[in-house]
């Protein structure tokens, strides 16, 4: 068999273990797009790999060869259908409780007319063969434009997502990508091909067949076949490869509210999520790596935790110190009794503020590596009459607090590395698997499994105990469990950036006529975030900033700083222009957008500018992330102690399209709720180059009382492309929040968290 | 030594050092992974299970303290014959589970409150709903307890 990566150049230095570069020299992770970019390049540039490659039918046969049993037929590496009518679908994406499968499920029955009970939702094998080509293609035209993305065949394509390899979970990317051009597309083509075997068998013209549950009926003869009768047949014919989708009032499952089908496994307690994996004869693992991430292990006496009752094996690895026992409880007891040396890495002076005033001199005096915008800014700034407001904002290092921690069995046995948990792309979990472990990636076997949370933490790419577990089960003769505790998930997180914004603008005539931000963290964010409001001069310059941590995508990636800070600023400058927020947000946005009809469905449904109790303000903000707008209202007050205390949240989505309004409503709840709770007690904070807080006692997770007692979720059925659902809730919750802190005490609060700011 | 409870109503006895987690002991020993792993602190939830009718948080609570008293977890809730609890109906009904995860212990926490005070209020609720959920189901999981309890759901009008 050939080797998975057929071209060297693409195994990008991301996926290197953090053994290989100090963090601080690591290339900034940008997630899924970059890796698709990077890819991307390399095969438009070098081209060199075309010929090399799985042919199609290749790919099939292996999909085939994977997921295709006695009585099952396959079509291309999407879905199967059995004699007795079952189909099964394959969802490239894991499904960590945003329903994409059930989605994605639908999308593709609806097309295909299958009867939904009928219709089972499986996750696609981790491997090459199921490599996710509509995402690849999805995301082309945010990087290399429309027109070169559109230049590029199915098949190259196919080429990239299997090269890269690609199979991840992210960029709000299920239903928009692979639902679109995945699976409603191979939905409507095997139709198409059951229509034919049909009018073969019947001899009947196809134009008189018509499809409905799983059946092809001939009204004028009465005559029907099942698609189970039909699939063998079906099976051997070539499929199209443009077949004609339904439209918008043809669809029965597309946009209703289907019941998820992974609930009743999270009620009754026997859904098996990773850390719930057992094997016969397995061992229990867990782990302490260097507290100041690039740190390395100088020395660790074994003694103490050797004589802890069920302690069988400490194993070193270059930075982190791991305890075998029979059980979790005893690891974890034999890990506490051990005091290991690590180094600082050359990371000890690192700490908070030396971060923002690294930022701000960077700010003032750097040379900024992006500018997006267009426009004269300075030029406004300097105008006669030109009213200049500025103001600095700063958002904190943010942990992904997945409520179940990383863990994750490997199994080393007869060559071969066996691996069960969840990760967000199975196939490059595998591939880092393979390379920590010194194997070949056919070596590697991983067996994705359900996960509890992700919200960006799950990319291979950033997760350590990948190599740790390829580590650590190649040098143990049994399956073993290596189990983070809840410590080393805050303390070794890939935290959203800290990030620190100068923002500039100016006003004349209660108008903007220059807008500018400066702001300094590692990734860029242009091209992620658009700027939604049509202004004469704009300017948005990136800083680059790498501290020594590992920044890692949270939940709406950049969204969330840069939606903080042009929100906030955005009300500054209504209050400047002595504007009504609301209304000074409207008139700068482009008669007839999505922007302007979300906000103002947003005001209308919260009842913007109706009395308020006393003590009680409002505070609105729009952000559009992921190809979505969302437009938030959050009604706020301040408590005895100065915390905020959430009243009533309004949001306003147009994301185009809703496949499953129960899902959507729930991402979009979700993501205000993570986004309001980030914003009032999320912090990560560094001193001595090492992570402050450790726990939920002192990384505080917003809980049931301190949450809206409801969401008020409504979406604008529009004609815009499919945007994603699973992040963009997020972003305008926390400038939402803080402009209606400011309605209430008049004080505007640029730092977050909020924590008792609001405070008279 | 040898530490016998009775869980989801059979008998057990299990080998374990006295100071061994309950939520280890469910976990790693007698294999019910329903209960969760989530801070081991007591500060999530995610383990909540019922010792003797009332709520505890199990990875905070030594085997030895368990030891002659009845357990019940998420896998002890459905009836004899399958029949799921109300509130688990709920649950499904009212479609709260994201990731899941901490859902388990969100049940076992729901149903001892109905257990207690019979139909809460809004403010029992948020008294005694203190488990954390990262996805941020918190008004689903409003809804469903006020419906397990025939009460209607949380409405916009009047929370402010």
């Amino acid at each position: 068999m050939m080797a998975d990566n057929p071209n060297p150049d693409l195994d990008i230095p991301e996926t290197d273990g953090p053994e290989a570069v100090t963090p601080a020299q690591k290339p900034q992770n940008k997630g899924v797009k970059r890796r698709i970019f990077l890819a991307g390049s390399a095969l438009l540039v070098g081209g060199g790999i075309f010929g090399v490659w799985w042919t199609d039918s290749g790919v099939k046969a292996k999909a085939k060869a994977l997921t295709v049993g006695k009585g099952e037929h396959g079509f291309l590496t999407w879905m199967k259908i059995a004699d007795d009518d079952t189909v099964t679908v394959y969802s490239p994406h894991i499904d960590f409780g945003q329903g994409s499968h059930t989605a994605l499920g639908q999308m593709l029955a609806d097309e295909l007319d299958a009867a939904w009970d009928k219709v089972k939702i499986e996750q696609a094998p981790a491997d090459l063969a199921f490599a996710n080509v509509p995402l690849v293609k999805g995301f082309l035209p945010d990087m290399a434009g429309e027109t070169l993305a559109s230049l590029l065949p199915d098949a190259v394509a196919g080429i990239m997502a299997r090269a890269m390899p690609v199979q991840i979970t992210g960029g709000s990317s299920a239903i928009r990508f692979t639902g679109e051009a995945g699976m409603r597309k191979t939905g409507a083509a095997v139709r198409m091909a059951l229509i034919a075997e049909a009018a073969d068998r019947l001899g009947v013209p196809e134009s008189e067949l018509t499809t409905a549950t799983s059946v092809v009926t001939h009204a004028k003869s009465g005559k029907s076949l099942r698609y189970g009768e039909l699939a063998a047949g079906a099976a051997e014919r070539s499929l199209s490869s443009d077949p004609v989708l339904k439209t918008r009032d043809q669809w029965t499952l597309i946009g209703k509210p289907v019941p998820r089908r992974d609930i009743p496994g999270k009620v009754d307690g026997s859904a098996v999520y990773g850390i719930d994996f057992t094997l016969p004869d397995m061992r229990v693992a867990t782990i302490a790596a260097a507290p100041v991430r690039g740190g390395t292990l100088v020395s660790v006496d074994e003694t103490p935790a050797l004589a802890v009752q069920g302690v069988e094996q400490v194993v070193k690895l270059p930075d982190a110190v791991i305890v075998v026992a029979k059980g979790y409880w005893q690891a974890l007891k034999g890990l506490q009794a051990l005091a290991p040396k690590f180094t600082d890495g050359g990371h000890g002076a690192v700490s908070t503020p030396a971060i923002y005033a690294a930022q701000a001199k960077l700010r003032q005096a750097g040379k900024p590596d992006n500018e997006g915008g267009a426009g004269d800014v300075e030029a406004a700034f300097t105008a006669a009459g030109a009213q200049v407001i500025e103001a600095e904002y700063r958002v904190p290092f943010l942990h992904h607090a997945m409520m179940e921690p990383f863990a994750l069995t490997g199994h080393y046995k007869d060559g071969t590395l066996h691996l069960w948990g969840g990760l967000q792309d199975p196939l490059s979990t595998r591939a880092r698997a393979a390379k920590a472990a010194g194997l070949e990636v056919d070596q590697v076997v991983f067996n994705p499994m359900i996960m509890g949370g992700g919200f960006g933490r799950r990319f291979p790419d950033i997760v350590e105990i990948i190599d740790q577990i390829a580590l650590l089960a190649k040098q143990v003769p049994y399956p073993v469990k290596l189990i983070w505790s809840r410590e080393e998930e805050v303390r070794h997180g890939t935290y959203r950036p800290q990030s620190s914004a100068g923002l500039k603008a100016s006003l004349k005539d209660g108008t903007i006529t220059g807008f500018r931000m400066d702001y300094a963290q590692s990734g860029n964010a242009e091209g992620e975030v658009p700027f939604i409001y049509n202004l004469p001069a704009t300017s948005r310059r990136h800083f680059a900033y790498q501290s020594n941590q590992i920044d890692g995508p949270w939940r709406s990636v950049n969204a969330t700083q840069i939606g903080f800070y042009t929100e906030s600023f955005m009300d500054e400058l209504a209050a400047a222009a002595g504007e009504d927020p609301y209304q000074f947000r409207r008139k700068h946005l482009p008669a007839g957008s999505r922007h302007l009809a979300a906000l103002d469905m947003v005001a209308k449904r919260s009842g913007w500018g109706t009395p308020l109790p006393q003590g009680v303000g409002r505070g609105i903000a729009i952000v559009e992330s992921f190809g979505t707008v969302v437009a938030e209202v959050v009604e706020a007050s301040v408590k005895d102690d100065g915390s905020p205390k959430v009243l009533r949240a309004f949001a306003v989505v147009d994301c185009g399209t809703t496949v499953n309004p129960l899902n959507a409503e729930a991402q979009i709840m979700g993501g205000m709720i993570m986004g309001l709770s980030s914003a009032i007690g999320e912090q990560v904070t560094l001193d001595n180059g090492a992570v402050v807080q450790s726990n939920f006692g002192d990384y505080p997770i917003l809980k049931l009382a301190d949450a809206p007692p409801a969401v008020d979720v409504h979406f604008i059925e529009s004609e815009a492309k499919t945007g994603g659902i699973g992040e963009p809730g997020l972003p305008p919750a926390s400038p939402a929040l803080a402009n209606a802190l400011n309605a209430v005490t008049g004080k505007r609060i640029r730092n977050l968290p909020l924590l008792n700011q609001a405070q008279a | 030594m040898a530490i016998s409870f009775t869980v989801n109503g059979k008998q057990v006895s299990v080998e374990a050092e006295g100071d061994t987690p309950l939520l280890w002991v469910l976990r790693d020993d007698l294999g019910m992974t329903g209960t969760k792993f989530g801070c081991g602190i007591a500060a999530c939830g995610a383990c909540s299970v019922h010792i003797d009718g009332q709520i505890a948080r199990s990875c905070s609570v030594s085997v030895s303290e368990v030891a002659g008293t009845s357990i019940t977890t998420i896998e002890g809730l459905k009836a004899a014959d399958g029949t799921l609890h109300r509130v688990q109906q709920a649950w499904i009904d009212a479609q709260v589970p994201q990731c899941g995860y901490c859902q388990s212990g969100q049940i076992m926490a729901a149903v001892a409150l109905i257990e207690q005070v019979g139909s809460p209020s809004d403010a029992q609720i948020d008294t005694a709903m203190t488990n954390i959920c990262r996805c941020g189901t918190y008004p689903h999981i409003r809804t469903a307890i006020l419906a397990a309890t025939s009460q209607a759901a949380a409405s916009l009008e009047g929370a402010a």
